[in-house]
């Protein structure tokens, strides 16, 4: 084995071969560093110069663009609090405050470290189980894959916040809003209010976006100071950050083991793994004050699975031509495009492929890193921009993201839609990663479930794996009530003292439980099996939430539940009523429905520049030419269309 | 708002604005002249129609799938030899089953050669089933290029009685002789098997209703997201009875077979040029068993062989439904299609890029392993592929509704 292995590594480090790696990487890096644009958009740009390439080539670029996506994520996700990709979004939990305090380079040097470190381990395990691991990935039947979705949903205990109540309505929020569109057991449309862009469902892309990047955006803006408010580390930073990492090795170990591990699972999906690591090294953790306010902890962890998680998807990929994960998709179709056949064959007569396809991933991962600390620095000065300077570049970087989702102007309307709800969420301290756990495990609790029930029934209890899952699931929420992560826990103390006005969030509660009665309905519509999990998740939830209407509106005493930020923010700390942002962007979207998104953003940049960036001719026509150029230069090489409008312009 | 303000933003929006529609406006596509009532005017086509024009072709399924690598595959080839070297873009717009791609086809197409919809047996069948939400009709189409496929339906051993599993295989007969006794068997020991199904309105449809007339006792699991999570649910033991298009079972599946753990019962079939059943050619020596340590490479007998070996007339309604449907999934399983009034002057262009395509070194090296080895057809080949998947008789149509009702409770 060990001089195939060496072999492989001697054909990658041909110059040719090396060169096209490289180029993957660079391209996979410059991608990632765009939210929404993943994997997919990197292929159609690489595909065509595909044909014609030999094997080794091909199969070096490709790796090398899809190892590095979720490294480059970081960026944004650390910067800007936007979810750079599907598997780091738990690291916007702990990289943004971070970032807010001035310590950006800091979390951005301890997470890419992380992420070398992860995508070497994923590669190292890859490397010694891709001939065995067959069997194994066998033993997860849908029996498995049921229990551990439901093992997912635990994490939500740690991350629910102070409230249990909320905590677990956010939870069952998010299920029901996963559960609009195509029912998995039978097909049957639910709660699509017969639109046809709701048939698949809402896209997770847009559902974190909105979740996450909104309301930071909005308060950012409302705050119009910089993002980085704490003294800047400077380089310091940058050395304390692979400190960071150093000290928390095992941390990185554990939560590395796990990503390859969620990853090689066919079926689980990427969009878990950083959720399942950032809860574990929180239940883990003796400390566990600062977690959601600013823990590296919180940065290593997801980033040191995310990236290992691709090794273990290649796995399933490999062996049985089953995607491990979103971008593994886009991988197989690009070995088939250049005649490469993923399946059994990979771990025999082809694998030396196979050990081609390891070491792209591990030097891929190190070229990766490599860069993007080099780039930690200077980028996270960015943090330091006024943000009214900033604001316009990240509403325009936000909407092309969420239109990536599946390119209609409906992405924009939803993003809208949730932002909103996002924004109440944050305001009112319904824990936002709750709503997003229950959102991305929906359709795999509810779709595993239905099928466990029908292959096993009650046999399923009998199952090593399943008990074993089980165990773990009843630890985890042993553990995790034991300090629970909140971001509002400052405020929290200082609202104890004033008494304030309930009805906003009472009137938030009863959207909330308005949609959760409409979901009902529906689901009693439906036939059995296309409604029995929305109408279970709902019976749970509506009684949780006339409890919470109970204490909102009868309690006299201070109490968990009771909690709205903006009235406990010292005054003078946002300088725009909350709506300000919510109408600047509904501005921009209306426009784009009637002149076209390209020209709308013009508008918008040269507005909002004009009146609340105040500044001058030269600069706000600079910017807005910039702005609008990089829009059209990744449009191009993309063969992206933007948002028409009524008036067609023919560009 | 000060003044100044206002007479800043006035004068970079005039500026912006201006510049952006004066672009557009050099940028206009004035080669193509449309009628009132939308046909173009064939004068103008020439070899140089396609010349820096950007054709899109809409692939109604998600990015990785079959029918998104049969694009990806075929878009270079396409931008090298069709006249014009026209760039290639794949939108891949996925929804509701392919309906959602569909339907944004038919809102948007003009008949110009410049969007094209390729479909597949899953965009085939809703349609053909009138389904409320299919806003496409394939009347008002014609094809470009048609693409047939095949399948394979197998069964685990598990539920094989000893002796039959080892029963010899040397020859297609026995093949088939085997098939049927299996499904005697399981049939005769009332045997319920399971299997896994992407849902009651997908290709499916053929495989389930194929089950039910070999009088098999098949129970359909709905909710894999794909036949490869259904062949995964096949290797976990946990489905009994599992089908792969043709592609995938010799890729992945035939391997089940050489280490025993898969035994094949009957293929789809293909049609000939004339639309009649026969054995499909792709399938010629692939595995079927072990026996005494070695591989036996015999073809596998089609569906309509099994099913008349079972005691039933290849006649009448429910065959004549079967033969239908079958048409429209496989058969016709990749369509490339254009509105019906484009000039023929625009297919015989792209009929010219697909025949130099066919020629191309780089194109015979990897299509059989990328696509398999079925042709991709133009012309009337096409044409005759095209009407037996897309024009199914009232009288099937309404079999099939009343059988989907009947056996999954579905009203369509």
């Amino acid at each position: 084995m060990l001089d195939l292995v060496l072999q492989a590594l001697a054909t990658l480090f041909d110059p040719e071969n090396f060169t096209y790696l490289v180029l993957g990487v660079l391209l996979g890096l410059i991608i990632g560093v765009f939210p929404g644009l993943g994997g997919i958009a990197g292929l159609s740009l690489l595909l065509p110069f595909l044909y014609g390439m030999d094997e080794v080539s091909a199969l070096a670029t490709l790796i090398g663009l899809v190892a590095v996506i979720p490294t480059s994520a970081t960026f944004t996700s650390v910067l800007m609090g936007i979810p750079g990709s599907s598997s780091s979004q738990a690291t916007v939990l702990d990289g943004f405050p971070l970032a807010k305090q001035g310590q950006a380079s800091r979390a951005l040097a301890a997470a890419f470290t992380s992420s070398l470190f992860g995508g070497l381990f994923g590669a190292v395990i890859l490397t010694f189980f891709v001939q065995i691991a067959r069997p194994v990935i066998l033993i997860f039947g849908s029996a498995e894959l049921c229990m551990l979705a439901i093992f997912g949903l635990s994490m939500v205990g740690s991350l629910s916040g102070k409230s249990v109540v909320k905590g677990i309505l956010a939870c069952g929020f998010g299920l029901l809003v996963g559960s609009i569109g195509a029912a998995p057991a039978t097909g049957e449309f639910r709660m699509t209010f017969g639109v046809d862009y709701l048939y698949d469902g809402i896209p997770l892309v847009i559902i974190a976006l909105s979740i996450f990047a909104f309301p930071e955006i909005s308060e950012l803006f409302r705050k119009e100071s910089a993002i980085a408010e704490g003294t800047d580390l400077g380089k310091r930073g940058w050395l304390l950050g692979i400190k960071d990492f150093y000290k928390n090795k095992w941390v990185a170990l554990r939560c590395a083991g796990i990503g390859t591990i969620v990853g090689a699972i066919p079926g689980m999906g990427g969009s878990v793994v950083d959720w399942i690591a950032y809860a574990h090294v929180v239940q883990t953790s003796k400390d566990k004050s600062r977690f959601g306010k600013g823990d590296i902890r919180g940065v290593i962890a997801p980033e040191s699975a995310n990236n290992a998680k691709e090794g273990g998807a290649l796995m399933p990929t490999l062996i049985f031509g089953i995607p491990g994960s979103g971008s593994m998709a886009v991988f197989l179709g690009g070995m088939v495009l250049i005649g490469i056949e993923a399946g059994p064959s990979m771990v025999t007569k082809d694998i030396e492929l196979t050990y081609t396809i390891i070491w792209s991933l591990a030097i891929a991962n190190v070229l990766g890193a490599g860069l993007s600390l080099g780039l930690a620095h200077p980028i996270s000065k960015l943090t330091k921009i006024k943000f009214s300077y900033l604001a316009p570049f990240m509403i325009m970087v936000i909407s092309f993201a969420a239109f990536q989702a599946t390119k209609s102007m409906s992405d924009l309307w939803l993003l809208l839609i949730f932002g909103l709800i996002g924004i109440f969420m944050k305001r009112f301290g319904w824990s936002r990663p709750a709503f997003l756990i229950g959102f991305v495990l929906a359709t795999q609790a509810e779709s595993y479930l239905n099928m466990a029930v029908q292959f096993y029934g009650w046999d399923m209890f009998k199952r090593p794996g399943v008990l074993i899952i089980g165990a773990l699931t009843l630890v985890s929420i042993y553990y995790s009530r034991r300090g629970a992560v909140d971001e509002n826990a400052e405020l929290m103390q200082k609202i104890s003292a004033k008494e304030i006005n309930r009805t906003p969030q009472f009137i938030f509660a009863l959207v909330v439980i308005t949609f959760m009665l409409f979901a009902f309905g529906d689901s009693i519509r439906q036939s059995f099996l296309g409604g029995i999990f929305p109408l279970t998740i709902s019976i749970i939830s509506l009684p949780l939430a006339l409890w919470l209407l109970y204490l909102l509106w009868g309690q006299k005493k201070v109490h968990a539940a009771i909690f709205d930020a903006e009235q406990s923010v010292d005054e003078g700390v946002f300088k725009a009523p909350w709506f300000e942002p919510v109408l600047w962007i509904a501005g921009l979207y209306v426009l784009s429905v009637i002149i076209g998104f390209i020209p709308a953003i013009m508008v918008f940049f040269v507005c909002f520049f004009t009146l609340k960036a105040k500044s001058g001719l030269i600069k706000t026509a600079a910017l807005t030419a910039g702005g609008v150029g990089l829009l059209l230069l990744f449009g191009h090489f993309l063969n992206l269309q933007f948002p028409q409008g009524f008036i067609h312009f023919p560009i | 708002m000060s003044k100044g303000q206002v007479r800043q933003i006035s004068l970079l929006l005039f500026l912006f604005l201006g510049a952006y529609i004066f672009i557009s406006f050099l940028n206009r596509d004035d080669t193509v002249f449309e009628e009132a009532d939308g046909s173009l005017r064939e004068t103008h086509i020439d070899d140089n129609y396609f010349a820096g024009k950007t054709i899109e072709w809409i692939i109604p399924f998600k990015e990785g799938g079959g029918g998104d690598t049969w694009a990806r595959f075929n878009a270079p080839f396409f931008q090298k030899h069709i006249p014009g070297n026209p760039a290639i873009i794949i939108s891949n717009i996925p929804g509701g089953g392919s309906i959602k791609g569909a339907n944004l086809f038919a809102e948007r197409v003009r008949p110009n050669g410049l969007l094209i919809l390729g479909t597949s047996g899953t965009t085939q069948m809703p349609y053909l089933l009138d389904d409320p939400r299919v806003r496409y009709d394939y009347r008002h189409y014609k094809p470009i290029m048609a693409y047939p496929t095949g399948g394979v339906v197998y069964v685990s051993p598990d539920i094989v009685s000893e002796d039959l599993r080892n029963f010899k295989v040397t020859t297609v007969e026995e093949q088939l002789e085997k098939a049927v006794r299996v499904i005697r068997e399981l049939t005769e020991n009332g045997v319920q098997l399971k299997y896994g199904s992407q849902g009651p309105t997908s290709l499916d449809i053929v495989t389930m209703y194929s089950f039910d007339l070999l009088g098999l006792d098949v129970r359909a699991v709905f909710g894999f997201r794909g036949r490869g999570a259904g062949r995964l649910a096949f290797e976990r033991g946990e489905v009994k009875i599992d089908y792969q298009t043709s592609t995938a079972y010799l890729k992945n599946s035939v391997p089940l077979v050489e280490s025993s753990e898969a035994i094949p019962l009957f293929s789809f079939g293909a049609l000939d040029e004339n639309g009649n059943l026969i054995r499909d050619e792709s399938f010629n020596n692939s595995a079927v068993g072990v026996f005494d340590g070695e591989i036996a490479r015999v073809n596998v007998p089609h569906f309509g062989e099994v099913y008349q070996r079972l005691g039933h007339q290849l006649e009448g309604i429910e065959w004549d439904t079967w033969f239908a449907f079958m048409s429209a999934g496989f058969g016709g399983m990749k369509l490339l299609l254009t509105p019906k009034e484009t000039p023929d002057k625009i297919i015989a262009l792209f009929h010219q890029g697909i025949k130099k395509m066919k020629d191309d070194p780089e194109y015979r090296k990897n299509k059989s392993k990328a696509l398999g080895e079925y042709p991709q057809l133009i012309g009337e080949g096409a044409n005759n592929i095209f009407t037996l998947a897309t024009q199914v008789g009232e009288t099937e149509k309404e079999f099939m509704k009343n059988w989907l009702r009947k056996t999954y409770d579905l009203n369509i």
